[in-house]
């Protein structure tokens, strides 16, 4: 009998929870809905034992509140919902977006819409983390795969708000957040942590919205001695609001294009013999487990089978899905939705690549014969 | 070639399927040094309706995280036997309650039917630990995982103040299974 004390087995969300704790997060707001629950449940008990602040708020709406304001205390701030706590979340989210806040929203995805199938898994919330709010703005959502990811990846998601200024979506799923499995939890002396940019002149000098040359300004923590404006409204390097249709067009694309220079740090994806391949699978969270599974099993069949993993959903990775789509002539893309991510590679690649979609909204999880009959079908 | 068992347990909500489940894949994963997923469906119901809880074990990789053709089956309710019997392999094992299910599906299974609820309240005085005779039943008629990591998972994982009644129906439930192995050698 071997007993590696750094293994662990761990839940999904117990991971989530435990991974905030690592990266430096010291505040949580949240209301407590299936299938995220013991993130809330296992930070109401860690959080304090850091000197942290865990509160249960009256609705979702009061908790993403909270969060904008711990963050811009100085707090790293979390909060955890599920599809119908999200879409409380939306507009309070434009608001850390436009006011670039950084804070992290995790999404355990079920069934939808309204409440749906609240303890089955589904992805039906992609579209929502990308345009659930108003307006044109840029947003970055990671998927987790597996109970290590939801710890490591919630470290990403906290120094990804913190370096670029945004909230950040976990976009994961009830498979993945209630799936119990193996996990070896890093020391704290492996994992790399980054804090929000400073300002480094003096306060009254302090331009909050400044166009600098990294699109991301500095950010002063209130309560530091640096006053400023924060505001949903269009706002000028100030922070005050303006109606000026210059100033706006200029923060408004600062805003828009502001992760475009750091899109090789953002994106993140899992790549199997993609090299030279006959068919491309192109999955995220649970299902891409299947289709890993998938893979293989064609593989044995003399299929050669090509695999892409999205870590990061949102910013979209167009540029590999340009590259890879004109190497082969079918896509198979398995997601537990009707096509969301589907339709987006639609976007980008060749008239002649078909597209085969394995969906389920029905909460069950997408098993890998389904994928493999699905090509089989075609043929 | 790797090896993959598909075990299901399956019954009503609040009998602490989950909990087995748990326990099961940190004998395997944490002490025993294999791969385990455990993995869960179940209603929206605080207690009653459908519950399941699916343990993989493996020595390689497990992609799918969810049991499709199954080598152990434990159903404590006539609807999950019926629900869930013909995800069973050929040659599988079928694990019972005698009073719960009373209609056994006629089909290649070696079927384990055992006083497991009884044993629980009569022999132990606790219904609740139906589930741990339960487990002690799957460990020793299948030997998925050894018997010491699972003395020591039961103790990480029941609920502080347990540990010692439920070492006791767990040692229930393989006694009961060694009765059932010695009617049925040879």
């Amino acid at each position: 009998m071997s007993n590696n004390s750094t293994a662990k087995l761990m839940q999904g969300n117990v991971a989530i929870a435990h991974g905030a704790i690592a990266a430096g997060c010291r505040f949580f707001a949240g209301y407590p809905i299936t299938p995220s629950s013991e993130i809330a449940e296992v930070l109401s008990k860690e959080l304090p034992a850091v000197d942290g602040t865990f509160i249960q708020m009256e609705d979702e709406i009061a908790s993403i509140g909270a969060v904008v304001g711990a963050s811009i205390a100085g707090a790293k701030s979390m909060t955890a919902t599920s599809g119908p706590g999200f879409s409380l979340k939306q507009e309070n989210l434009g608001m850390a977006v436009m006011a670039e806040v950084p804070l992290v929203v995790v999404d355990v995805q079920r069934g939808g819409p309204s409440t749906g199938l609240p303890t089955k898994g589904s992805q039906g919330d992609v579209m929502q983390a990308r345009w659930g709010t108003h307006g044109d703005h840029p947003i970055i959502a990671i998927a987790p795969s597996s109970v290590e990811e939801c710890y490591d990846m919630t470290i990403r998601a906290f120094n990804l708000a913190e370096q670029y200024r945004t909230p950040v979506i976990i976009l994961t799923d009830e498979i993945i957040a209630h799936l119990t499995e193996k996990i070896e939890i890093k020391p704290a002396s492996k994992i790399e942590l980054y804090n929000r940019g400073k300002p480094n002149v003096a306060p009254e000098k302090y331009l909050p919205y400044k166009l600098t040359e990294s699109g991301i300004p500095p950010m002063a923590n209130f309560g530091e001695g640096y006053r400023y404006h924060i505001t949903g409204l269009v706002h000028d390097e100030t922070g005050f609001p303006t109606n000026d249709e210059k100033e706006a067009h200029r923060q408004l694309m600062r805003l828009n294009t502001k992760f475009d220079q750091h899109m090789d740090s953002i994106l993140d994806y899992e790549e199997i013999n993609t090299k030279n391949m006959d068919l491309l699978l192109v999955s995220y969270g649970a299902p891409a487990r299947s289709a890993k599974r998938a893979m293989k099993i064609m593989q044995k069949q003399g299929v050669n089978a090509g695999y892409l993993r999205l870590k990061t959903i949102w910013p979209f990775a167009t540029d590999k899905i340009k590259k890879l789509s004109r190497k082969v002539d079918t896509i198979i893309v398995p997601e537990m939705n009707l096509g969301q991510i589907a339709g987006e590679i639609e976007r980008y690649i060749p008239d002649n690549t078909e597209i085969i979609r394995v969906n389920h909204v029905n909460g069950e999880a997408i098993k890998p014969q389904e994928i493999v009959n699905a090509m089989i079908k075609k043929d | 070639m790797s090896f993959r068992q598909e075990i299901r347990l399956s019954g009503s909500g609040g009998q602490g399927l989950i909990l087995v489940g748990k326990v099961l894949a940190e004998a395997a994963a944490i002490y025993d040094g294999l791969n385990a997923t455990q993995s869960q469906s179940y209603g929206p119901e605080a207690r009653g309706g459908a519950s399941r809880s699916e343990v993989i074990i493996s020595d390689g990789d497990i992609e799918y995280p969810k049991a499709e053709n199954l080598d152990i089956l434990l159903a404590l309710t006539q609807e999950a036997c019926n629900k869930y019997h013909k995800d069973l392999k050929a040659g599988g094992i079928l694990i019972v309650d005698e009073k719960m299910v009373k209609t056994i599906p006629d089909k290649d299974y070696k079927v384990v039917q055992l006083p497991i609820i009884k044993s629980a309240t009569e022999r132990l005085g606790k219904f609740i630990v139906a589930n741990i005779v339960s487990l002690g039943i799957i460990v020793k008629i299948s030997e998925v995982v050894s018997e010491e990591s699972i003395r020591h998972a039961i103790k990480a994982r029941v609920p502080k103040g347990t540990e010692e009644l439920n070492l006791k129906a767990f040692d229930e439930g393989m006694a009961l299974a060694e009765e059932w192995l010695n009617a049925h050698s040879g």
